[in-house]
Protein backbone atom coordinates (compact mmCIF):
# COMPACT_ATOMS: atom_id res chain seq x y z
CA UNK A 1 0.00 0.00 0.00
CA UNK A 2 2.71 2.65 1.21
CA UNK A 3 4.47 1.60 -2.06
CA UNK A 4 1.41 1.36 -4.39
CA UNK A 5 1.28 5.86 -2.79
CA UNK A 6 -2.15 4.32 -1.51
CA UNK A 7 -1.29 4.12 2.13
CA UNK A 8 -4.21 6.22 3.41
CA UNK A 9 -6.44 4.29 0.74
CA UNK A 10 -5.32 1.01 3.04
CA UNK A 11 -5.87 3.30 6.08
CA UNK A 12 -9.77 4.28 4.99
CA UNK A 13 -10.68 0.82 3.50
CA UNK A 14 -10.54 -1.12 6.80
CA UNK A 15 -13.19 1.70 8.08
CA UNK A 16 -15.40 -0.27 4.92
CA UNK A 17 -15.68 -3.58 7.41
CA UNK A 18 -17.65 -1.72 10.29
CA UNK A 19 -20.96 -2.68 8.94
CA UNK A 20 -19.80 -6.47 8.09
CA UNK A 21 -18.50 -5.98 11.58
CA UNK A 22 -22.34 -4.84 12.84
CA UNK A 23 -24.08 -7.47 11.07
CA UNK A 24 -22.01 -10.12 12.55
CA UNK A 25 -22.80 -8.76 15.56
CA UNK A 26 -26.66 -8.38 15.10
CA UNK A 27 -27.19 -12.06 13.46
CA UNK A 28 -24.73 -13.86 15.91
CA UNK A 29 -21.75 -14.83 13.81
CA UNK A 30 -17.87 -14.29 13.98
CA UNK A 31 -17.99 -10.63 12.92
CA UNK A 32 -14.49 -10.22 11.58
CA UNK A 33 -16.02 -12.69 8.86
CA UNK A 34 -18.81 -9.99 7.96
CA UNK A 35 -15.60 -7.57 8.32
CA UNK A 36 -14.27 -9.51 5.83
CA UNK A 37 -16.37 -10.39 3.48
CA UNK A 38 -17.38 -6.33 3.45
CA UNK A 39 -13.63 -5.75 3.07
CA UNK A 40 -13.65 -7.79 0.02
CA UNK A 41 -16.80 -7.03 -1.64
CA UNK A 42 -16.29 -3.50 -1.34
CA UNK A 43 -12.48 -3.59 -2.72
CA UNK A 44 -13.92 -5.29 -5.92
CA UNK A 45 -16.61 -2.69 -6.13
CA UNK A 46 -14.07 -0.04 -5.81
CA UNK A 47 -11.54 -1.55 -8.11
CA UNK A 48 -14.29 -2.11 -10.31
CA UNK A 49 -15.31 1.43 -10.52
CA UNK A 50 -11.66 2.51 -10.84
CA UNK A 51 -11.11 0.84 -14.03
CA UNK A 52 -14.25 1.90 -15.40
CA UNK A 53 -14.40 5.38 -14.27
CA UNK A 54 -11.03 6.42 -14.04
CA UNK A 55 -11.72 7.92 -10.52
CA UNK A 56 -8.78 7.80 -8.39
CA UNK A 57 -8.60 5.16 -5.72
CA UNK A 58 -8.37 7.65 -3.13
CA UNK A 59 -11.59 9.42 -4.02
CA UNK A 60 -13.24 6.45 -4.40
CA UNK A 61 -12.34 4.54 -0.97
CA UNK A 62 -13.02 7.98 0.67
CA UNK A 63 -16.53 8.16 -1.15
CA UNK A 64 -17.02 4.31 -0.05
CA UNK A 65 -15.35 4.71 3.69
CA UNK A 66 -18.00 7.40 5.16
CA UNK A 67 -20.76 5.43 3.18
CA UNK A 68 -19.91 2.20 5.41
CA UNK A 69 -18.94 4.25 9.01
CA UNK A 70 -22.16 5.95 8.72
CA UNK A 71 -23.72 2.38 8.20
CA UNK A 72 -22.03 0.59 10.68
CA UNK A 73 -22.76 3.77 13.24
CA UNK A 74 -26.37 3.25 12.85
CA UNK A 75 -26.75 -0.56 12.94
CA UNK A 76 -24.02 -1.87 15.50
CA UNK A 77 -24.90 -1.92 18.79
CA UNK A 78 -22.96 0.43 20.95
CA UNK A 79 -20.73 -1.59 23.25
CA UNK A 80 -19.59 -3.39 20.36
CA UNK A 81 -18.96 -0.30 18.25
CA UNK A 82 -16.12 0.33 20.87
CA UNK A 83 -14.70 -2.56 20.44
CA UNK A 84 -15.20 -2.67 16.36
CA UNK A 85 -13.80 0.58 16.26
CA UNK A 86 -10.99 0.22 18.42
CA UNK A 87 -10.45 -3.14 19.20
CA UNK A 88 -9.88 -5.62 21.83
CA UNK A 89 -6.75 -8.19 21.72
CA UNK A 90 -7.24 -9.15 25.40
CA UNK A 91 -10.63 -11.17 24.30
CA UNK A 92 -8.27 -12.70 21.32
CA UNK A 93 -8.82 -16.52 22.29
CA UNK A 94 -6.17 -19.76 20.97
CA UNK A 95 -8.84 -20.46 18.13
CA UNK A 96 -8.26 -16.55 16.88
CA UNK A 97 -4.95 -16.71 17.12
CA UNK A 98 -4.68 -19.86 15.15
CA UNK A 99 -6.78 -18.39 12.87
CA UNK A 100 -4.66 -15.22 12.01
CA UNK A 101 -1.47 -17.43 11.52
CA UNK A 102 -2.55 -19.59 8.89
CA UNK A 103 -4.19 -16.24 7.33
CA UNK A 104 -0.93 -14.62 7.72
CA UNK A 105 0.90 -17.87 6.33
CA UNK A 106 -1.31 -17.81 3.05
CA UNK A 107 -0.99 -14.35 2.70
CA UNK A 108 2.84 -14.24 2.27
CA UNK A 109 2.58 -17.18 0.45
CA UNK A 110 0.24 -15.41 -2.36
CA UNK A 111 2.10 -12.13 -1.98
CA UNK A 112 5.28 -14.39 -3.53
CA UNK A 113 3.30 -15.20 -6.21
CA UNK A 114 2.56 -11.50 -7.52
CA UNK A 115 5.36 -9.95 -5.90
CA UNK A 116 7.48 -9.25 -8.94
CA UNK A 117 4.60 -8.80 -11.08
CA UNK A 118 2.88 -6.35 -8.61
CA UNK A 119 6.56 -4.48 -8.03
CA UNK A 120 7.16 -4.30 -11.98
CA UNK A 121 3.42 -2.61 -12.19
CA UNK A 122 4.45 0.25 -9.55
CA UNK A 123 7.36 0.56 -11.44
CA UNK A 124 5.23 1.09 -14.94
CA UNK A 125 1.85 -0.34 -15.87
CA UNK A 126 2.83 -0.58 -19.31
CA UNK A 127 6.11 -2.05 -18.68
CA UNK A 128 4.16 -4.29 -16.82
CA UNK A 129 1.42 -5.39 -19.26
CA UNK A 130 3.93 -5.55 -22.38
CA UNK A 131 5.60 -8.15 -20.80
CA UNK A 132 2.37 -10.07 -20.79
CA UNK A 133 1.22 -9.14 -17.10
CA UNK A 134 -1.64 -9.09 -16.46
CA UNK A 135 -2.01 -6.19 -14.03
CA UNK A 136 -5.80 -5.40 -13.27
CA UNK A 137 -5.98 -9.50 -12.36
CA UNK A 138 -2.82 -8.65 -10.35
CA UNK A 139 -4.41 -5.34 -8.59
CA UNK A 140 -7.15 -7.63 -7.71
CA UNK A 141 -5.34 -10.85 -5.81
CA UNK A 142 -3.83 -8.03 -4.45
CA UNK A 143 -6.55 -5.90 -2.63
CA UNK A 144 -7.59 -9.38 -1.99
CA UNK A 145 -4.55 -9.93 0.45
CA UNK A 146 -4.76 -6.39 1.74
CA UNK A 147 -8.75 -7.08 2.84
CA UNK A 148 -7.78 -10.75 4.74
CA UNK A 149 -4.27 -9.01 6.21
CA UNK A 150 -6.84 -5.89 7.32
CA UNK A 151 -9.60 -8.11 8.85
CA UNK A 152 -7.17 -9.98 11.14
CA UNK A 153 -5.85 -6.47 12.21
CA UNK A 154 -8.61 -4.99 13.16
CA UNK A 155 -9.76 -7.82 16.00
CA UNK A 156 -6.56 -6.59 17.65
CA UNK A 157 -6.49 -2.83 16.91
CA UNK A 158 -9.71 -1.99 15.75
CA UNK A 159 -10.56 -0.77 12.35
CA UNK A 160 -9.87 3.08 13.70
CA UNK A 161 -6.24 2.06 14.47
CA UNK A 162 -5.59 -1.09 11.90
CA UNK A 163 -4.26 1.55 9.01
CA UNK A 164 -1.64 2.00 11.60
CA UNK A 165 -0.86 -1.83 10.71
CA UNK A 166 -0.98 -0.93 6.85
CA UNK A 167 0.97 2.14 6.94
CA UNK A 168 3.49 2.44 9.97
CA UNK A 169 5.76 -0.60 9.92
CA UNK A 170 6.12 -0.50 5.81
CA UNK A 171 7.09 2.91 6.27
CA UNK A 172 9.73 2.57 8.95
CA UNK A 173 11.16 -0.22 6.95
CA UNK A 174 11.51 1.59 3.82
CA UNK A 175 13.63 4.28 5.71
CA UNK A 176 16.41 1.81 5.91
CA UNK A 177 16.43 -0.26 2.78
CA UNK A 178 17.68 -0.36 0.06
CA UNK A 179 15.97 -3.34 -1.58
CA UNK A 180 13.00 -5.47 -1.35
CA UNK A 181 14.55 -8.11 0.41
CA UNK A 182 15.22 -6.17 3.05
CA UNK A 183 12.17 -3.93 3.05
CA UNK A 184 9.60 -6.68 3.13
CA UNK A 185 11.99 -8.26 6.15
CA UNK A 186 12.23 -4.52 8.39
CA UNK A 187 8.17 -4.29 7.53
CA UNK A 188 7.22 -7.72 9.09
CA UNK A 189 9.95 -7.60 11.98
CA UNK A 190 9.06 -4.17 12.92
CA UNK A 191 5.01 -4.55 12.91
CA UNK A 192 6.02 -7.69 15.24
CA UNK A 193 7.81 -5.88 17.80
CA UNK A 194 4.83 -2.88 17.73
CA UNK A 195 2.28 -5.96 18.41
CA UNK A 196 4.57 -7.50 21.18
CA UNK A 197 5.98 -4.53 23.32
CA UNK A 198 2.49 -2.64 22.86
CA UNK A 199 1.12 -5.17 24.46
CA UNK A 200 3.70 -5.79 26.65
CA UNK A 201 3.34 -2.15 27.68
CA UNK A 202 -0.32 -2.84 29.27
CA UNK A 203 1.36 -4.36 31.74
CA UNK A 204 3.13 -0.75 32.54
CA UNK A 205 -0.32 1.13 31.53
CA UNK A 206 -2.89 -1.06 32.85
CA UNK A 207 -5.79 1.62 32.16
CA UNK A 208 -4.96 1.92 28.73
CA UNK A 209 -6.33 -0.71 25.79
CA UNK A 210 -3.48 -2.46 23.86
CA UNK A 211 -4.41 -0.78 20.64
CA UNK A 212 -3.46 2.96 20.96
CA UNK A 213 0.06 1.50 22.84
CA UNK A 214 0.85 -0.85 19.75
CA UNK A 215 0.40 2.52 17.76
CA UNK A 216 2.88 4.49 20.07
CA UNK A 217 5.34 1.57 20.47
CA UNK A 218 5.31 1.59 16.10
CA UNK A 219 5.38 5.27 15.89
CA UNK A 220 8.34 5.08 17.89
CA UNK A 221 9.98 3.00 15.84
CA UNK A 222 9.53 4.70 13.08
CA UNK A 223 10.89 7.89 14.69
CA UNK A 224 13.99 6.28 15.69
CA UNK A 225 14.34 4.52 11.98
CA UNK A 226 14.29 8.33 10.45
CA UNK A 227 16.76 9.80 13.17
CA UNK A 228 18.92 6.49 12.01
CA UNK A 229 18.38 6.84 8.21
CA UNK A 230 19.50 10.66 8.36
CA UNK A 231 22.51 9.72 10.12
CA UNK A 232 23.43 7.15 7.71
CA UNK A 233 23.17 9.94 5.02
CA UNK A 234 24.97 12.66 6.41
CA UNK A 235 27.80 10.09 7.03
CA UNK A 236 27.67 7.74 3.36
CA UNK B 1 -12.51 -4.56 -37.07
CA UNK B 2 -11.72 -2.18 -39.82
CA UNK B 3 -10.76 -3.58 -43.55
CA UNK B 4 -7.23 -1.76 -44.59
CA UNK B 5 -7.31 -0.12 -47.63
CA UNK B 6 -4.32 1.11 -49.30
CA UNK B 7 -4.00 4.93 -48.83
CA UNK B 8 -3.62 7.36 -51.33
CA UNK B 9 -1.17 9.62 -52.23
CA UNK B 10 2.45 10.04 -52.36
CA UNK B 11 4.11 6.72 -52.95
CA UNK B 12 7.42 6.52 -50.89
CA UNK B 13 8.93 3.32 -52.21
CA UNK B 14 12.69 3.91 -50.32
CA UNK B 15 12.33 1.09 -48.24
CA UNK B 16 10.72 -1.11 -50.81
CA UNK B 17 13.83 -3.34 -51.68
CA UNK B 18 14.69 -3.84 -48.16
CA UNK B 19 13.50 -6.17 -45.31
CA UNK B 20 10.97 -5.19 -43.12
CA UNK B 21 10.37 -5.72 -39.79
CA UNK B 22 7.45 -3.65 -39.10
CA UNK B 23 4.46 -2.85 -41.23
CA UNK B 24 1.97 0.04 -40.06
CA UNK B 25 -1.00 1.11 -42.23
CA UNK B 26 -4.38 2.94 -42.05
CA UNK B 27 -3.62 2.97 -38.31
CA UNK B 28 -6.25 4.64 -36.23
CA UNK B 29 -6.14 5.30 -32.37
CA UNK B 30 -8.36 7.09 -30.13
CA UNK B 31 -8.32 7.89 -26.18
CA UNK B 32 -11.07 8.66 -24.08
CA UNK B 33 -12.76 8.88 -27.44
CA UNK B 34 -10.49 11.93 -28.83
CA UNK B 35 -8.81 10.80 -31.81
CA UNK B 36 -4.86 10.90 -31.56
CA UNK B 37 -3.35 9.07 -34.66
CA UNK B 38 -5.09 9.33 -37.47
CA UNK B 39 -4.05 7.43 -40.91
CA UNK B 40 -0.26 6.45 -39.82
CA UNK B 41 1.52 4.34 -42.51
CA UNK B 42 4.93 3.87 -42.31
CA UNK B 43 7.72 0.52 -42.69
CA UNK B 44 10.82 0.33 -40.68
CA UNK B 45 13.27 -1.84 -42.37
CA UNK B 46 15.57 -4.88 -40.06
CA UNK B 47 18.74 -3.50 -38.45
CA UNK B 48 17.91 0.49 -38.58
CA UNK B 49 17.06 3.15 -36.43
CA UNK B 50 13.84 4.76 -36.81
CA UNK B 51 13.77 8.42 -34.55
CA UNK B 52 9.74 9.45 -34.08
CA UNK B 53 9.61 13.46 -33.84
CA UNK B 54 6.70 15.67 -33.44
CA UNK B 55 5.13 18.30 -30.85
CA UNK B 56 3.84 17.46 -27.22
CA UNK B 57 0.78 15.66 -27.88
CA UNK B 58 1.22 14.04 -31.68
CA UNK B 59 0.98 10.81 -30.30
CA UNK B 60 4.16 9.45 -30.12
CA UNK B 61 3.35 7.40 -27.47
CA UNK B 62 0.42 6.25 -27.73
CA UNK B 63 1.82 4.77 -31.19
CA UNK B 64 4.76 3.22 -29.10
CA UNK B 65 1.59 1.77 -27.16
CA UNK B 66 -0.15 1.17 -30.03
CA UNK B 67 2.78 -0.76 -31.18
CA UNK B 68 3.14 -3.12 -27.90
CA UNK B 69 -0.64 -4.08 -28.46
CA UNK B 70 -1.74 -2.48 -25.21
CA UNK B 71 -4.42 -0.19 -26.79
CA UNK B 72 -6.97 -0.78 -28.73
CA UNK B 73 -6.69 0.27 -32.58
CA UNK B 74 -7.50 -0.06 -36.67
CA UNK B 75 -5.76 -0.82 -38.98
CA UNK B 76 -2.89 -2.93 -39.17
CA UNK B 77 0.60 -3.20 -36.87
CA UNK B 78 2.47 -6.16 -38.64
CA UNK B 79 5.56 -7.24 -37.22
CA UNK B 80 7.75 -10.03 -38.86
CA UNK B 81 7.24 -13.04 -37.26
CA UNK B 82 9.22 -14.06 -34.10
CA UNK B 83 10.11 -10.75 -33.08
CA UNK B 84 10.97 -10.08 -29.78
CA UNK B 85 10.38 -6.36 -28.20
CA UNK B 86 12.18 -4.66 -25.94
CA UNK B 87 10.45 -1.23 -24.05
CA UNK B 88 12.33 1.42 -22.41
CA UNK B 89 9.17 3.89 -20.99
CA UNK B 90 9.42 7.24 -20.67
CA UNK B 91 8.31 7.44 -17.07
CA UNK B 92 8.38 4.95 -14.84
CA UNK B 93 8.02 5.24 -10.66
CA UNK B 94 11.19 4.24 -8.93
CA UNK B 95 11.83 7.03 -6.33
CA UNK B 96 9.09 5.61 -3.24
CA UNK B 97 10.10 1.83 -4.26
CA UNK B 98 13.11 0.49 -2.35
CA UNK B 99 14.50 -1.62 -4.69
CA UNK B 100 18.18 -2.55 -5.73
CA UNK B 101 19.45 -2.41 -9.46
CA UNK B 102 19.63 -6.36 -9.26
CA UNK B 103 16.43 -6.72 -7.58
CA UNK B 104 15.03 -5.12 -10.58
CA UNK B 105 17.37 -6.77 -13.53
CA UNK B 106 15.65 -10.15 -12.17
CA UNK B 107 12.16 -8.74 -12.30
CA UNK B 108 10.41 -10.82 -15.25
CA UNK B 109 13.38 -12.35 -16.80
CA UNK B 110 13.71 -15.94 -17.11
CA UNK B 111 17.24 -15.98 -17.18
CA UNK B 112 19.41 -12.94 -16.07
CA UNK B 113 23.16 -12.10 -15.45
CA UNK B 114 23.01 -8.33 -13.88
CA UNK B 115 26.78 -7.95 -14.36
CA UNK B 116 26.51 -8.53 -17.83
CA UNK B 117 23.47 -7.03 -18.55
CA UNK B 118 25.09 -3.45 -16.63
CA UNK B 119 28.32 -4.28 -18.48
CA UNK B 120 26.48 -3.83 -21.97
CA UNK B 121 24.97 -0.80 -21.01
CA UNK B 122 28.78 0.52 -19.80
CA UNK B 123 27.49 0.88 -16.19
CA UNK B 124 30.06 0.30 -13.22
CA UNK B 125 28.65 -2.87 -11.69
CA UNK B 126 30.40 -2.61 -8.67
CA UNK B 127 29.18 0.99 -8.15
CA UNK B 128 25.48 0.41 -9.16
CA UNK B 129 24.63 -2.85 -8.51
CA UNK B 130 23.08 -2.91 -4.76
CA UNK B 131 21.87 0.60 -5.53
CA UNK B 132 18.70 1.85 -4.72
CA UNK B 133 16.92 2.11 -8.13
CA UNK B 134 15.81 5.66 -7.07
CA UNK B 135 18.96 7.34 -5.86
CA UNK B 136 20.75 6.76 -9.34
CA UNK B 137 21.57 9.53 -11.59
CA UNK B 138 18.95 10.09 -14.76
CA UNK B 139 21.81 8.72 -16.83
CA UNK B 140 22.11 5.37 -14.87
CA UNK B 141 18.67 4.77 -14.66
CA UNK B 142 18.06 5.24 -18.46
CA UNK B 143 21.01 2.41 -18.50
CA UNK B 144 19.55 0.15 -16.17
CA UNK B 145 15.98 0.40 -18.09
CA UNK B 146 17.87 -0.50 -21.21
CA UNK B 147 20.18 -3.02 -19.70
CA UNK B 148 16.17 -4.57 -18.48
CA UNK B 149 15.36 -4.21 -21.94
CA UNK B 150 18.01 -6.36 -23.25
CA UNK B 151 18.63 -8.89 -21.14
CA UNK B 152 15.76 -11.22 -23.10
CA UNK B 153 17.72 -10.45 -26.41
CA UNK B 154 15.37 -8.46 -27.92
CA UNK B 155 14.89 -8.25 -31.87
CA UNK B 156 13.80 -4.64 -31.57
CA UNK B 157 13.85 -1.99 -28.88
CA UNK B 158 11.26 0.82 -28.41
CA UNK B 159 13.05 3.68 -26.48
CA UNK B 160 10.35 6.48 -25.31
CA UNK B 161 12.70 9.52 -25.16
CA UNK B 162 15.62 7.60 -23.68
CA UNK B 163 17.39 10.62 -22.04
CA UNK B 164 14.44 11.47 -19.81
CA UNK B 165 16.34 13.07 -16.93
CA UNK B 166 19.48 13.06 -18.31
CA UNK B 167 21.82 15.74 -17.96
CA UNK B 168 22.91 17.80 -21.23
CA UNK B 169 26.24 16.04 -21.40
CA UNK B 170 25.46 12.64 -20.34
CA UNK B 171 22.81 12.34 -23.55
CA UNK B 172 25.74 11.48 -26.57
CA UNK B 173 27.07 8.67 -24.67
CA UNK B 174 23.82 6.78 -24.19
CA UNK B 175 22.65 7.46 -27.80
CA UNK B 176 26.51 6.38 -28.86
CA UNK B 177 26.21 3.67 -26.60
CA UNK B 178 22.91 2.62 -28.48
CA UNK B 179 24.75 2.93 -31.64
CA UNK B 180 27.25 0.49 -30.43
CA UNK B 181 24.73 -2.19 -29.39
CA UNK B 182 22.63 -1.90 -32.48
CA UNK B 183 25.69 -2.83 -34.46
CA UNK B 184 26.67 -5.64 -32.47
CA UNK B 185 23.25 -6.80 -31.77
CA UNK B 186 21.68 -6.26 -34.78
CA UNK B 187 18.77 -4.99 -33.33
CA UNK B 188 15.96 -2.60 -34.82
CA UNK B 189 15.40 0.52 -32.41
CA UNK B 190 12.59 2.92 -32.42
CA UNK B 191 13.41 6.02 -30.58
CA UNK B 192 11.03 8.83 -30.01
CA UNK B 193 12.60 12.17 -29.42
CA UNK B 194 12.65 15.96 -29.69
CA UNK B 195 16.02 16.37 -30.28
CA UNK B 196 17.18 17.48 -34.22
CA UNK B 197 20.40 16.88 -34.01
CA UNK B 198 19.50 13.09 -32.29
CA UNK B 199 17.78 12.28 -35.45
CA UNK B 200 20.56 13.49 -37.68
CA UNK B 201 23.01 11.51 -36.09
CA UNK B 202 21.70 8.69 -34.13
CA UNK B 203 18.84 7.68 -36.47
CA UNK B 204 18.08 6.16 -40.55
CA UNK B 205 14.71 7.11 -40.64
CA UNK B 206 12.55 10.00 -39.33
CA UNK B 207 8.88 9.36 -38.73
CA UNK B 208 7.31 12.95 -37.83
CA UNK B 209 4.17 13.12 -36.32
CA UNK B 210 0.96 15.41 -35.38
CA UNK B 211 -1.38 13.30 -35.17
CA UNK B 212 -1.05 12.45 -38.41
CA UNK B 213 2.28 12.01 -40.39
CA UNK B 214 3.63 15.32 -41.11
CA UNK B 215 7.21 13.50 -42.70
CA UNK B 216 8.36 10.14 -43.04
CA UNK B 217 11.71 10.00 -44.75
CA UNK B 218 15.76 9.63 -44.35
CA UNK B 219 16.86 11.35 -41.36
CA UNK B 220 19.58 13.71 -43.14
CA UNK B 221 16.23 15.11 -45.18
CA UNK B 222 15.51 16.90 -41.80
CA UNK B 223 18.35 19.45 -42.73
CA UNK B 224 16.32 20.71 -45.36
CA UNK B 225 13.98 23.71 -44.62
CA UNK B 226 11.47 22.11 -47.02
CA UNK B 227 11.57 19.00 -44.53
CA UNK B 228 11.46 21.14 -41.12
CA UNK B 229 8.67 23.49 -42.56
CA UNK B 230 7.17 20.02 -42.75
CA UNK B 231 7.47 18.89 -39.59
CA UNK B 232 7.39 22.30 -37.31
CA UNK B 233 5.06 24.06 -39.48
CA UNK B 234 0.73 24.28 -39.88
CA UNK B 235 0.44 20.36 -39.66
CA UNK B 236 0.17 18.79 -43.47
CA UNK B 237 -0.90 15.18 -43.28
CA UNK B 238 1.38 13.24 -45.81
CA UNK B 239 -0.09 9.34 -46.79
CA UNK B 240 2.91 7.26 -46.85
CA UNK B 241 2.14 3.97 -48.76
CA UNK B 242 3.79 0.59 -47.16
CA UNK B 243 6.70 -0.31 -49.06
CA UNK B 244 6.41 -3.69 -51.99
CA UNK B 245 9.82 -5.48 -50.32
Amino acid sequence: MVLEKMALVGDALSHVALPGIAIGYLLNFNPFIGGFAFLFVSAVIIWYVQRITKISFEALVGASFTLALAVGIIIIPEIELVEALFGSIADVVILDAVVAAVISVVAVLLTRVIYKKLVLAMISEDLAISKGIDVAKTNLLYLFLVSIVVAVGIKIVGTLLVGFLVIVPAIAARNLSSNMFRYTLLSAIFGVISAFSGVLLTGYFSDVPPGPLVVFSGIAIFAVTIIIGRIKKITV
Amino acid sequence: MVVFQEPRGQRMNMLATEEQILNVSGLNAKLQNQPILDNINFTVKKGTTLAILGPNGAGKSVLFRVLLNLIPYEGKVEWAEKVKIGYVPQNVAVSDIPISVREFLSIGKSKCDPVAALSLVKLNNKKVLDKRLGVLSGGELRRVLIAWALIDDPSVLLLDEPTTGVDVGSEEPIFLMLNGIKRDRKITILLITHDIHIVQEYSDYLLALNKCVTFFGRSEEIASMATQQAIYGEPICVETLKSEG
